[in-house]
């Protein structure tokens, strides 16, 4: 198990770094190589050429890449002063770069934002998990009947509206029909009832969505496991049939499930775009989408970043959890 | 006329109110149907047998004749975690030590389950569940029938290992299966089944999907443990090789239906049907000098949905046409006895069944 655990973790480490190194591959070597400017693109179309000759100067763009790499990853660890153009800027580790178009470095819009984003994901992720898991399998015990047809009918319309319908229904219904949320996005530090106000409508509309995949994979897993030879020796034993659903059948059903909250909860930690600007909330994804509409470079490449250290993070904590789950996979 | 019908129907079809047998273990025309698409598959139509404490019957009879699921409607595990709304349909009476099984309460019959009544499966590996050690899935079986702490459960556990002969077993139990080889996983998979032990064993192709060398130990380890507990044993298999070491009596099933049975040497030396002589010749033999190429049953099993009309083994029937006025198409053969506690379903006369087998099939064997 600790072999198992070791090997996941250096596997991780690995990995980031390709991360970084492919990342800022396609965000400086890419437009090289197709002739574009790249600090015309970090300063802004309209900039003058003294500006944009001081960003140039201040990224090191003309050193080679290796040396720009390594000052980015530099960056990381131990901050990061960009200077050049006859003025300096400060940017405090962990630097994950500066935006010199809303002249504010990239890490606080992250760490401003992330907390948003997360609390989206994980409170959706409680929902959608008790809703579909358990969807899935009363619709599997009971294979055939109306509240099966209907779940999966259900489950199909949740997989195929997407969230802004599915979002601007659920506000004009609940906010702007009977007046049940303020609707607005409330910090949680200034007030808990506010905040869980602003955000039970995001995360019902994100959840509905999941709800429905999981639903419609639990119950295709939960019914394959049914079959099972092992789930006939459970009974053969005499175990209660509760026993065997719950204990029995569910450790396996659990496994694909684990495997794809996995992938979902890491590719929204690095922002869930459709459903923040549905509801209008500022998480990352958000300003992502900002920062794409002002061609805010560094803020991308800093979500980007995140984004990608979100997913890793959530598959090595899925790999751990699916050690302690399934004995075979420490053996791997 | 209509009286002399009427007991005739009575004798072979007993009611519901029928009194209890003397019998340890008593079937009485069992019926487990599942409703398909496609039709009524006919799994098991119509099979009685009876079973004594401390004797084994061995089950025959190839791929779809029913043996499995006799076994699992024994077991009750047809109507256990049956969900959607096609339900097998099972009728007949399963009388175990004075119990009917059929009408009784499923909750009883499930606390019978793995204490009265336990089963071995074909495949032990995929019958263990791969995410619980060997152990914990013996302790979980001693402790649902017994309020022991896990502790000592645990011991029971380990005593039953070694019983059936897993070397290091204080070890091995804290073991999962895929760290387990084949035999020992079977092994593991009769412990846990005599685990509370159980008046009724039914081993479900035991040795089927084992290794050849592994087969005879595993069948010794049955027979010795029958012998420790004084059980029933019924051992289902397409194998003959493996009740012929085993079993008192043998029970050759064909389309859902007995069609022979009998004490099992007489079944061995005296089988009295076509289909039992069919089962022989395709049996390869090591007790015999000279090789002869096997004789396999010729055609494919009856589809379950259309039973054939008739004698269900008269399509691959050599000697179908030898009876008077295509009866052997017409009409159903009954179990007759042709010998002491030995019956047979064959249109065929005795006297003629005793010289095909005496001058054409036994010299071939």
């Amino acid at each position: 198990m600790l072999a198992y655990l070791i090997r996941r973790l250096f596997a991780a480490v690995v990995m980031l770094v390709v991360i970084v190194m492919v990342v800022f591959g396609i965000f400086f070597l890419i437009p090289k190589w197709a002739g574009v400017d790249i600090a015309l693109s970090f300063v802004g179309k309209q900039a003058d050429p003294a500006a944009v000759e001081g960003v140039r100067e201040k990224l090191g763009l003309g050193d080679p890449i290796y040396a720009q790499v390594w000052e980015f990853f530099k960056g990381i660890f131990a901050g990061r002063t960009y200077t050049g153009g006859g003025d300096s800027i400060q940017c405090a580790a962990p630097c994950f770069g500066y935006s010199f178009r809303s002249e504010q470095a990239v890490w606080p819009v992250l760490t401003d934002r992330f907390p948003v984003t997360l609390a989206l994901a994980l409170g959706a992720a409680v929902l959608w998990l008790i809703l579909g898991v358990s969807a899935g399998v009363l619709s599997a015990l009971k294979r055939g009947s109306l509240w099966d047809r209907g779940a999966m009918v259900i489950a199909l319309s949740g997989v195929s509206l997407p969230i802004y319908f599915t979002g601007m229904v659920a506000l004009s219904i609940f906010v702007y029909g009977l007046d049940l949320f303020d609707g607005q996005f409330v910090p949680l530090d200034e007030s808990f009832s506010g905040w869980f106000g602003g955000m039970i409508l995001p995360w019902i509309t994100l959840a509905f969505l999941y709800a429905a995949m999981y639903a419609r994979i639990t119950r295709a897993t939960m019914l394959e496991i049914l079959g099972e030879d092992y789930i006939r020796t459970a009974r053969a034993k005499g175990l209660k049939e509760r026993t065997v659903i719950g204990k029995h059948a569910m450790r396996s059903t659990m496994t694909p499930l684990l495997t794809m909250l996995g992938m979902d909860l890491g590719a929204l930690i690095g922002g869930a775009i459709l459903t923040e600007t549905a509801f209008n909330l500022p998480g990352l994804g958000q300003a992502v989408l900002n920062a794409i509409k002002n061609q805010d470079l560094p803020i991308i490449l800093g979500v980007t970043l995140i984004t990608s250290l979100a997913v890793l993070v959530a598959n090595l904590v899925v790999d751990i959890l699916y050690a302690v789950i399934d004995p075979r996979v420490r053996l791997t | 006329m209509t009286d002399l019908s009427k007991s005739g129907a009575a004798v072979g079809e007993p009611t519901a109110a029928s009194p209890a047998p003397s019998a340890f273990l008593e079937v009485r025309d069992l019926k487990v149907h599942f409703p398909t698409d496609d039709g009524l598959v006919k799994s098991v139509d119509g099979l009685s047998f009876q079973l004594e404490k401390g004797k084994t019957l061995g089950i025959v009879g190839e791929s779809g004749s029913g043996k499995s699921v006799t076994s699992l409607g024994i077991m009750g595990l047809h109507t256990a975690g049956q969900y959607g709304k096609r339900k097998a349909q099972i009728s007949g009476e399963i009388w175990l030590d004075g119990t009917e099984l059929l009408s009784a309460d499923p909750d009883h019959v499930r606390k019978l389950r793995g204490r009265q009544m336990a089963m071995i499966f074909q495949d032990p590996l995929s019958a263990l569940h791969p995410y619980y050690t060997i152990g914990q899935q013996i302790v979980e079986a001693y402790r649902i029938h017994h309020d022991v702490d896990k502790k000592t459960a645990k011991r029971r556990a380990v005593e039953m290992l070694d019983r059936v002969g897993i070397p290091q077993p204080d070890k091995r139990v804290d073991n999962y299966p895929h760290e387990f080889s084949g035999g020992m996983r079977q092994r593991a998979m009769i412990a846990m089944s005599l685990v509370n032990n159980p008046e009724l064993l039914i081993a479900d192709e035991p040795t089927t999907a084992l290794d050849v060398t592994v087969q005879a130990q595993i069948l010794d380890l049955i027979r010795d443990l029958q012998k420790e507990f004084g059980s029933a044993v019924i051992v289902i298999t397409h194998d003959l090789g493996v009740v012929a070491e085993l079993a008192d009596d043998l029970l050759v099933m064909y389309g859902g239906r007995c069609v022979e049975r009998g004490p099992a040497e007489k079944v061995f030396y005296e089988p009295r049907h076509p289909y039992t002589w069919g089962l022989l010749g395709s049996m390869p033999r090591l007790d015999r000098d000279q090789q002869e190429r096997l004789i396999p049953v010729k055609g494919s099993p009856p589809s379950l949905i259309n039973i054939p009309s008739g004698c269900a083994f008269n399509p691959r029937c050599p000697y179908a046409d030898l009876p008077k006025d295509n009866v052997t198409r017409t009409v159903r053969p009954e179990l007759a006895e042709v010998g002491s506690r030995h019956w047979a379903a064959c249109h065929l006369g005795k006297e003629q069944r005793e010289r095909i087998w005496t001058e054409e099939i036994a010299p071939k064997l």
